[in-house]
């Protein structure tokens, strides 16, 4: 009888829906987690997965030894690669193209690389405005490599001790 | 207004009936006006407050803090195409949103804003508000059918079903104010409310009804929980599915007006409208907190309206059969058993107006 009784009195007074609005009406005073994108920005890993580049030696040499590796490893297939000997007689790559649109950003490539060659950054904010612009010639890879050679290094340094 | 009026150069020399119009026009401008910023910052208010309960922060892109959000949806949804579609019923398409804002608009004229401003001070002001409110699912309903989309036609049927259902307890618990207060006149029915705090409100003395019709309300007006006629899981949209640009925009501001519209006349019913909850509190003496205005009047209608976005936010959707349950089997027994206590404590002289 106590049992139904307490149970009419909870349908009619709306006891449960009460507690939900009063769960609402708390979560409405709490700070809230929106991020205003282009003008706050989340913290990012040094290993964050972003754009690919290519980087060189100190002395201006390529790393990239067209091992194929990377090519290998790509779970999407992205990575075309053609060898050929360079001016100096080692092996280099003719062709080194990463389509984007394939890429699925894993990170194998930069895993499998035994010279440390193709990385990526943290680069995450480019876009393309015509078609074949998703295609990262060796050229490109190389020009991304160069200009954030310190900020590649600096991550590479940073995750170093875990690897 | 009629001052400022006369003071128009050779205003008194038009025809007498002339002027009446004038004068009455010149008060239904302002209040439409009014109302439709209203609504517009509803829509704003309420994507600000979910996101709030969400913990987002909601629009804050347009204008300071997004408070240009409304102009920008309006304008975005002017420039829209309206797409009749084929084998629709041309007329009853174009019709069916103007029948539902019309109802939503015209019950204002017996809203009493104070205690001396009101439109048309007519006696039987309830039967036209719940006439009115009535007329409103038609739109819905013409919507539905002259769309030629079965998605709409659910929505439409379910929809009038419902809102058939509601309107039967919200009927009966307007019975219960009428017999509290003893008039059909808005103002004479907030004037019995009045003569000390809010304990002389008929929140308390009528509290089942007052919640059933506040629930049956949000029911009439499609709002979630009770929005299954525009259910988005199952029928994409509801009834108004087929429409777009300012067709849509129509019908989105008849929503939100029946949803102010509700919540004023929950005011004026069961929260004493324009009186104020603290009248004949020495503390305050003669600050505009003690006194009886349209400040009170707009709180409360405000708050009834945070509770729209409120139940909005927090309740799941019902399922059919349950509002259905709901209406039938729990507010109408509800309302008519409280209807014959009421009868029995008049009968009595028992409670605050007993006369």
């Amino acid at each position: 009888m106590s049992s139904m009784t307490r149970s009419f009195f909870k349908t009619y007074f709306l006891w449960e829906l009460l507690q939900g609005l009063r769960l609402t009406f708390r979560n409405l005073w709490v700070r809230k987690f929106t991020v205003a994108y282009p003008e706050e920005k989340t913290p990012q890993s040094p290993r964050f997965r972003g754009l690919h580049a290519l980087r060189r030696y100190a002395n201006g040499e390529e790393r990239c030894i067209a091992c194929k590796l990377c090519e290998a490893v790509c779970p999407a297939l992205a990575i075309t690669i053609e060898s050929a000997t360079g001016p100096d007689g080692t092996r280099r790559t003719s062709r080194y193209d990463i389509d984007l649109f394939k890429c699925i950003y894993c990170g194998f490539c930069e895993e499998a690389c035994p010279v440390d060659a193709i990385v990526e950054t943290r680069i995450h904010e480019y876009h393309m405005e015509r078609r074949g612009e998703n295609i990262m010639s060796k050229d490109k890879l190389l020009a991304v490599g160069d200009r954030y050679e310190a900020m590649i290094a600096a991550d590479k340094a940073a995750d170093a001790r875990y690897r | 207004m009629e001052a400022l009026l006369n003071a128009l150069p050779g205003w008194t020399l038009l025809p007498e009936t002339v002027q009446t119009v004038g004068v009455i026009v010149a008060q239904i401008v302002p209040i439409l006006i009014a109302l439709t910023l209203c609504v517009a910052y509803l829509t704003y208010a309420e994507r600000k407050v979910i996101g709030y309960i969400q913990n987002r922060i909601g629009p804050n892109r347009v204008g300071y803090k997004g408070l240009l959000q409304p102009f920008a949806d309006v304008l975005k949804l002017m420039l829209k195409e309206v797409v009749v579609p084929t084998n629709s019923n041309r007329f009853l398409f174009v019709i069916a949103p103007l029948l539902a804002i019309i109802p939503a608009f015209a019950t204002w004229a017996v809203i009493p804003f104070t205690d001396s401003f009101v439109l048309a001070d007519i006696n039987a002001g309830l039967l036209y508000v719940l006439a009115l409110t009535s007329v409103g699912v038609y739109g819905v309903i013409l919507a539905g059918w002259a769309s030629n989309s079965k998605y709409a036609f659910l929505g439409a049927m379910r929809s009038a079903a419902q809102i058939v259902a509601y309107e039967i307890a919200m009927g009966f618990a307007l019975v219960g104010v009428l017999m509290a207060a003893g008039s059909l006149n808005l103002s004479e029915i907030v004037r019995a409310q009045a003569g000390g705090t809010l304990m002389s409100w008929f929140w308390l003395p009528l509290l089942p009804l007052f919640v059933v019709y506040f629930i049956s309300g949000i029911a009439e007006t499609n709002r979630a929980p009770f929005d299954v006629a525009e259910g988005e899981s199952e029928i994409v949209a509801g009834f108004h599915v087929e429409y777009s640009g300012m067709a849509f925009a129509v019908f989105f501001l008849a929503e939100y007006a029946n949803m102010i519209l509700i919540s004023a006349l929950t005011a004026l019913f069961f929260l004493g409208g324009w009186l104020s909850p603290f009248a004949g509190l020495p503390v305050l003496g003669d600050t505009f907190l003690a006194e009886s205005g349209f400040f009170w009047f707009a709180l409360k209608t405000a708050l009834f309206l945070f509770c729209f976005l409120w139940f909005r936010a927090t309740f799941p959707r019902y399922r059919y059969d349950q509002i259905m349950r709901l209406g039938w089997k729990v507010f109408i027994p509800v309302t008519i058993i409280w209807i014959f206590v009421l009868g029995g404590m008049v009968y009595l002289e028992i409670g605050p107006w007993a006369r």
